[in-house]
C-alpha cells in the first residue's frame, strides 16, 4: 500500500481529484465496517478515512456522534479497530487514514500508538483536537513510524496560521469547508473557493476539502474550484446506519461511492 | 507567572480544540489582556460587583460550627465562612459571568452561550445577559434540568433559552461538549462564557482571575479581623472555580494549607463518583490536559455525584498542577457525607449551603480531629442550597 503522499502524487500525475470516504469503525459492527472498506476501495475511493469511536467527539455533528456512541455501545475499542485495519489493509489499494481524538492516543502512549497503527497498516492520521500548537509533541514519533499527520485549516484560520499549518501538514492539507462541526449541508460556501485559491498560492501540497460535503454535485464543484481531494463522511455513515438491513446499507454505500467517484473524477 | 504563554501549568492546560476555534481563543486572550487593566473596564466591573452583585461578601465566623468541632477543653479550629452564597444569584459564579460579559460586549459579540451543571453558572450567565440585553443560550443536560428544575425556571424567566442536551448521561460533560460545538459553529458572532477554570487557554486563567477577588477580599478581611492570615483554606472542587478563586491570592503564602474536596458520589469502590484528582489519570477533555476519569481505552467515563455542579469527569488544569507540585491537597467525600454536612450547617448556623459547598463542610469531620491548636480555617461557602432542597428532600425522606 502506498503512503498518503505517494498516492496523492500518483493521482496528480493522472491529474485526478481524490475521493476520501469516511466511515466510523464498529458501526453498525466491525464486520460491516470491514466489508464497507473493501466496497469503497473497489468503487472509486482513493483513500479511506476510518473514524475511531470516541466518547466526546467535539468536532463531530449528530450523525457521526451517534455512530460513535453506537460503536462504543457495541464495545468497539482501539485494539479492535487496529485488528480490523490489520486484517483488511492487505486487500486494499487505498491508503487508510485514521481519524481519532487525542485522548485515546495519549492514553496508549504517543510512541506506542504510532508504532501500533503503523504495524496495523495505517498510513495517515487526522486528530481534530490537536491544532498546530499542540501537534509538535507527536510529530517525531509519527515520522519515526512512517505515519503522515494531516493538519486541518478552517475558514476562520488567518493567513499566517494557514501558512504555518501548510508547512507542517504531511500528506495533504485538510481544509474544513464550514465554520462548524461535521455533518450534511445543502450547499458549499463560496468562501471555500477563495480559501482553496489562497492555500494553493501558499503551498504545493495537495488540499482535500471536508466537513459538510454530502452530494455528488458538491464534490464536482469542489473539483472545479481546485480541490485535490474531497472528504465525505456523514453521508456515508448515515447510509450504513440508516437501515435495519446491513446488506441494503452496503448496497447503498456502493452506489453512492460510485456516483461520488464519477463526480470527483469528472467522468 | 502561570500559565505560560501557551496556557500551560506545568504539563497541564493547553489548547486541544478544533482549528476553527483557535483564532477565537487568540482573539479572546488578546481582548482579555487589552481590557482587563483599563480604567474603563475595571471601573465598570468593580461598580457592578459592588452595586449589582453585592460585594464584598462577608467573612463570617461560624461560632456554633466551631463549637461543634471544639475539643473538650474548648480549644480547636476556628471556622470562618467566605460568604459567596450571599452574592446576587446565590453563588460565586456571577463574578466570572460578569467579567466575561463585559469582555463580550467590548468584543462586539451579540450572542452568548454557556454550559451549566447545577444551573448556578447558567443562572449567573442568564442574569448578566439580561442585564446587558445580550441573547443567551444555556446548554444543560436533561438529567440536570430535572434535578435543578428551579434554576431552569430562573434562567427562562430572565429570557435565556435553555437547550436540553440528551447525549451521554445528560450532565455537565455533555452540556459542555454541546456548548463547544455551538461555539465552533457560531464563533464569529458568539462568545462562550465557560463557567469553570477548565477548558482551553485562556479560560482557566481568565476564570481564575475573575474569581480571584474571593481570595483578595479574604486576605484583607483576615487582616482586619485578626491582623494575620488564615492557616487553612478549604473549598469544594468540581471544575474548581470557587477553589481557585479562594486559593489564587494565597499560593505564594506557602505556610497556608490549601484543601480541595471532590465528590466521591456513592464511594470510590462503587465506581460511581466524580473524584477526578484523587482517582483519575492524566488526559485531555474539553480542550485542556488535566486529570480525567477515563477507562483503560482512554474513553471519558461518566461521573456521578448527588451534586450536579461537581458531577464532572474533568478538573481545571491548575488544580492538577497544584496537586502535582504538592502545593494543594485534594480529598473526597461521599454523597451521604455531604448530605450530613448540609444538615449540620443548616441546623448549627442557619445557613443552607449548596450541595456542592456541603462537600467542603463535610471534610471538617476528617480534618478537625487531625489538627492541633486553634488554626483558622476559611471555607469558601460558594453557594446557597435553595436550588437543592428538592434533591435533598428526596434523599433524606421527609424530615419530621
Amino acid at each position: 500500500m502506498k503512503s498518503v503522499s505517494e498516492q496523492f502524487q500518483a493521482l496528480r500525475d493522472r491529474q485526478q481529484c481524490a475521493l476520501i470516504p469516511f466511515v466510523t469503525a464498529g458501526d453498525p459492527d466491525l464486520a460491516t465496517t470491514a466489508i464497507a472498506l473493501k466496497t469503497l476501495d473497489r468503487n472509486g475511493a482513493d483513500f479511506l478515512e476510518l473514524g475511531v469511536p470516541y466518547s466526546d467527539p467535539l468536532a463531530d455533528g449528530p450523525v457521526i456522534q451517534a455512530a460513535a456512541t453506537r460503536a462504543l455501545q457495541q464495545g468497539t475499542t482501539l485494539d479492535d479497530v487496529l485488528e480490523l485495519v490489520k486484517t483488511v489493509s492487505p486487500e486494499l489499494q487505498a491508503p487508510i487514514i485514521l481519524f481519532t481524538y487525542y485522548n485515546p492516543i495519549l492514553n496508549r502512549g504517543i510512541d506506542t500508538f504510532f508504532k501500533d497503527i503503523a504495524a496495523a497498516g495505517a498510513k495517515g492520521l487526522v486528530v481534530p483536537d490537536l491544532p498546530l500548537e499542540e501537534v509538535s509533541g507527536v510529530l517525531e514519533s509519527a515520522t519515526q513510524h512512517g505515519i503522515e499527520v494531516i493538519l486541518l485549516v478552517a475558514p476562520t484560520s488567518p493567513k499566517e496560521r494557514i501558512q504555518a499549518i501548510a508547512e507542517k501538514s504531511q500528506g495533504f492539507i485538510y481544509l474544513v469547508s464550514v465554520t462548524g462541526v461535521t455533518g450534511i449541508r445543502t450547499e458549499i460556501q463560496s468562501r471555500v473557493k477563495e480559501l482553496l485559491e489562497e492555500l494553493h498560492s501558499l503551498t504545493d501540497k495537495p488540499i482535500a476539502v471536508g466537513f459538510g460535503v454530502s452530494q455528488a454535485d458538491q464534490a464536482a464543484q469542489l473539483r472545479t474550484w481546485g480541490a485535490d481531494g474531497v472528504v465525505v463522511g456523514s453521508a456515508f455513515v448515515k447510509r450504513l446506519a440508516n437501515t435495519d438491513d446491513p446488506q441494503a446499507g452496503l448496497a447503498d454505500l456502493e452506489a453512492f461511492c460510485q456516483e461520488l467517484g464519477k463526480a470527483v473524477k469528472g467522468t | 507567572m502561570r500559565p505560560d504563554p501557551l496556557g500551560r501549568f506545568g504539563q497541564f492546560g493547553g489548547k486541544y480544540v478544533p482549528e476553527t476555534l483557535m483564532p477565537a481563543l487568540a482573539e479572546l486572550e488578546e481582548a482579555y489582556y487589552r481590557y482587563r487593566d483599563t480604567e474603563d473596564f475595571k471601573t465598570e466591573l468593580d461598580g457592578l460587583l459592588r452595586d449589582y452583585v453585592g460585594r464584598a461578601t462577608p467573612l463570617y465566623f461560624a461560632e456554633r460550627l466551631t463549637a461543634h468541632y471544639a475539643r473538650p477543653d474548648g480549644s480547636g479550629p476556628q471556622i470562618y465562612l467566605k460568604r459567596e452564597d450571599l452574592n446576587h444569584t446565590g453563588a460565586h459564579k456571577i463574578n466570572n459571568a460578569l467579567g466575561q460579559v463585559l469582555l463580550a460586549k467590548r468584543m462586539g459579540k451579540a450572542r452568548v452561550i454557556a454550559e451549566t451543571g447545577a444551573g448556578q453558572h447558567g443562572v449567573a450567565t442568564a442574569t448578566v445577559c439580561a442585564r446587558f440585553g445580550i441573547k443567551c443560550v444555556i446548554y444543560m443536560g436533561v438529567q440536570d434540568m430535572e434535578r435543578q428544575a428551579l434554576n431552569v425556571f430562573r434562567m427562562r424567566l430572565m429570557g435565556a433559552e435553555v437547550s436540553p442536551v440528551t447525549a451521554g448521561t445528560g450532565t455537565l460533560k455533555d452540556a459542555t461538549s454541546e456548548a463547544i460545538r455551538d461555539w465552533v459553529t457560531n464563533v464569529e458572532t458568539t462568545h462562550y462564557i465557560l463557567g469553570s477554570v477548565a477548558g482551553p487557554h485562556p479560560y482557566p486563567m481568565m476564570v481564575r482571575d475573575f474569581h480571584a477577588i474571593i481570595g483578595q477580599e479574604t486576605r484583607s478581611q483576615c487582616v482586619e479581623k485578626w491582623n494575620g492570615l488564615p492557616d487553612i483554606l478549604m473549598a469544594c472542587v468540581g471544575g474548581g472555580s470557587n477553589a481557585m478563586g479562594l486559593f489564587h491570592d494565597f499560593i505564594g503564602d506557602t505556610s497556608i494549607r490549601m484543601i480541595g474536596v471532590e465528590a466521591e458520589g456513592e464511594g470510590v469502590l462503587s465506581g460511581k463518583h466524580a473524584a477526578t484528582l484523587t482517582q483519575g489519570r492524566v488526559g485531555v477533555l474539553h480542550g485542556a490536559m488535566s486529570y480525567l476519569l477515563q477507562d483503560s481505552n482512554g474513553q471519558v467515563q461518566e461521573a456521578h455525584s448527588i451534586s450536579a455542579g461537581l458531577d464532572y469527569p474533568g478538573v481545571g488544569p491548575e488544580h492538577s498542577y497544584l496537586k502535582e507540585i504538592g502545593r494543594a491537597e485534594y480529598y473526597s467525600v461521599t454523597d451521604q457525607q455531604a448530605l450530613d454536612a448540609l444538615q449540620l450547617v443548616s441546623q448549627l448556623e442557619g445557613i443552607i449551603p449548596a450541595l456542592e459547598t456541603a462537600h467542603a463542610f463535610a471534610y471538617l469531620e476528617t480534618l478537625c480531629p487531625q489538627l492541633s491548636g486553634n488554626p483558622r480555617i476559611v471555607i469558601n461557602c460558594s453557594g446557597r442550597g435553595d436550588k437543592d432542597v428538592q434533591t435533598v428532600a428526596k434523599a433524606l425522606g421527609n424530615l419530621s
